[in-house]
């Protein structure tokens, strides 16, 4: 028998009016805000907070992303907050009583080129180092995991080989947002959408406070977790950040019979597919190279990403183009997230993640909740501060990280 | 798929294109004497407007020149085609008005 749906969203969380004070106010109702303000509450006690949204909750990249989760990154500090996300991953299910369908189904990296297959295995060996778990897999052992990849070396570019991460997966993306909000709300949090910030109350070089379309609201500490639009609100702020907006597409087929029991991503001919549990094989790839706030990409990107997909699953020549989206994806120069403080007093940044941000939810909303509430980086986001831009210490996961999502 | 006007072939597909980011990004005219914060701003900070963005493009697969294009970022309307040549435009005012 089919498992019965989770309850309607409107029933999981109050709509409250906004008070004129809070002790700290996260900017953003994505999952990366949600997230901050669960932990607020969770790991700090802090519960007269509120998390404003412009539109509703979880409507910006949260509920656009193809939800790969992994932690197979190159370098110590990456492997690290997104090795902890997964370890959160693995038991948020029964912390917020919500089934929200983490499938820990694996990831296969393939290699298609000498350079390819030398990277991985470099990755492999870093990631064991930071026990990780990453495997090396050869073209037959590819096709056992995934049999419908074309592994025939008689192809414009054969896979030579594969890093598999067994405990990676997918999870149902909107009910992730869903169940961090019932959590908050419970804890007092107030989730409050339709509700812009459009300038910030400065005391000096100290943020006080914000302008919103629903009136001032003062603040202990304010953290803004806008994704695509974190540019936007720094400005106002009156600080730079090292972040590009661009345009990422994803699709999604008709639905089909279970085909595809695992997640594949190739860099080298550039598409990542899975298949969520109602069917849909869900694809993308990267990002349209112009800035772009319009939440839309460009056809031929996506005519692109299909060329790759049906490269390496012949069997989805006959599948059907259901629907195409786009998110605005922050992305830094260095491939690596911005968490600490910035410039300005009582204000803190998480951004950056580009078009890898899903995987590191709890993480991120982890470390930045620690970072709003004690005013210094946790562990975890020590490395990933603003300064690195200045002493030279760049994350470096462009490539090195397998594929950015 | 946009269509950009290259100053030299004309109306093109965007496919033709090959995108370079912000316009007007002058190579430090000193760089020894630039301080670790001056070089950061240099290599890794860009405007990211959401409106009004003057920013370069090559023509890759056409006469291989670099022009500037000052595009909305949140409608992707073009608002203005120029070279290194023309006077730069008012970057910021409202669509139609610099034209
Ligand atoms: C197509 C696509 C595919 C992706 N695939 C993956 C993937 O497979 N795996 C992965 O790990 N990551 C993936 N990502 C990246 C991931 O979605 C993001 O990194 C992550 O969602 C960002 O954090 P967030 O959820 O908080 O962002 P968002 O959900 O975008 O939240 C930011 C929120 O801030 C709000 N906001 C903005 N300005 C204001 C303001 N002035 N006032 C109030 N609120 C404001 C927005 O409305 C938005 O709701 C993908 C992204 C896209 C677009
Ligand atoms: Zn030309």
């Amino acid at each position: 028998m089919a498992k019965l749906l989770p309850e309607h969203p409107a029933w999981l969380w109050r709509d409250p009016e906004p008070k004129a004070s809070y002790d700290a106010i996260v900017v953003g109702g994505g999952g990366h805000g949600l997230a901050t303000a669960y932990y607020l509450a969770k790991n700090h006690g802090m519960t007269n907070i509120a998390v404003l949204e412009k539109g509703w909750l979880a409507g910006g990249n949260m509920a656009r992303n193809t939800t790969i989760i992994r932690s197979n990154y190159l370098w110590d500090e990456s492997a690290a907050i997104y090795e902890f996300s997964l370890k959160q991953w693995e038991q948020l299910p029964a912390e917020l009583d919500y089934d929200f369908l983490f499938s820990q189904r694996g990831v296969l990296n393939l290699a298609h080129t000498l350079q390819d297959v030398r990277e991985a295995t470099r990755r492999i060996n870093a990631n064991r180092l930071n026990r990780v778990d990453a495997e090396w897999l050869e073209p037959d052992e590819v096709a056992k995991v995934c049999p419908i990849v074309n592994v025939s070396q008689d192809v414009r570019y054969p896979v030579l080989g594969a890093t598999f991460q067994p405990r990676a997966g997918i999870a149902k993306h909107d009910h992730v947002a869903w169940a961090f909000a019932r959590a908050c709300d419970a804890m007092g949090v107030d989730i409050i959408q339709n509700c812009e910030v459009t300038g910030f109350l400065k005391d000096g070089d100290r943020v006080v406070g914000v302008e919103t379309t629903r009136g001032r609201i003062n603040a202990g500490a304010v953290g803004l977790v806008a994704a695509g639009h974190s540019t936007v609100l720094a400005e106002k702020a009156g600080f730079r950040l090292p972040v590009q907006s661009h345009p990422l597409q994803a699709l999604v087929s008709e639905l089909y019979e279970p085909v595809h029991p695992t997640v594949v991503m190739s860099n080298h001919v550039h598409v990542y597919v899975s298949q969520a549990h109602k069917g849909e094989l869900v694809m993308g790839a990267g990002v349209d190279a112009y800035n772009g706030y319009g939440q839309r990409g460009s056809f031929h990107v996506i005519e692109h990403q299909m060329a790759a997909a049906l490269e390496l699953f012949p069997i989805f020549g006959r599948a059907r183009l259901l629907r195409t989206w786009g998110g605005i994806v922050d992305v830094s120069p260095d491939a690596s997230p911005v968490i600490g403080p910035t410039p300005l007093e009582n204000l803190y940044i998480n951004c950056g993640w580009g078009t890898g941000g899903f995987k590191a939810t709890p993480g991120a909303g982890w470390a930045m909740a620690h970072t709003m509430a004690t005013g210094e980086p946790h562990d975890l986001n020590r490395a990933f501060g603003l300064e690195r831009f200045v002493s030279g210490a760049l994350i470096d996961e462009h490539g090195a990280a397998a594929v950015a999502h | 798929m946009m269509l950009l006007t290259c100053p030299w072939c004309g109306p093109r597909d965007e496919t033709e294109y090959h995108y370079g980011g912000q316009a007007h990004v002058a190579y430090p005219e000193n760089p020894s004497d630039l301080s670790d914060e001056e070089w950061a701003e240099y290599l890794f900070f860009r405007d990211n407007p959401k409106g009004p963005f003057a920013e370069r493009w090559s023509h890759s697969a056409g006469c291989r020149r670099w022009f500037n294009v000052v595009r909305d970022t949140a409608t992707y309307e073009v608002l203005e085609v120029y070279t290194n040549a023309d006077p730069r435009p008012v970057v910021g005012s409202p669509a139609g008005g610099s034209r």
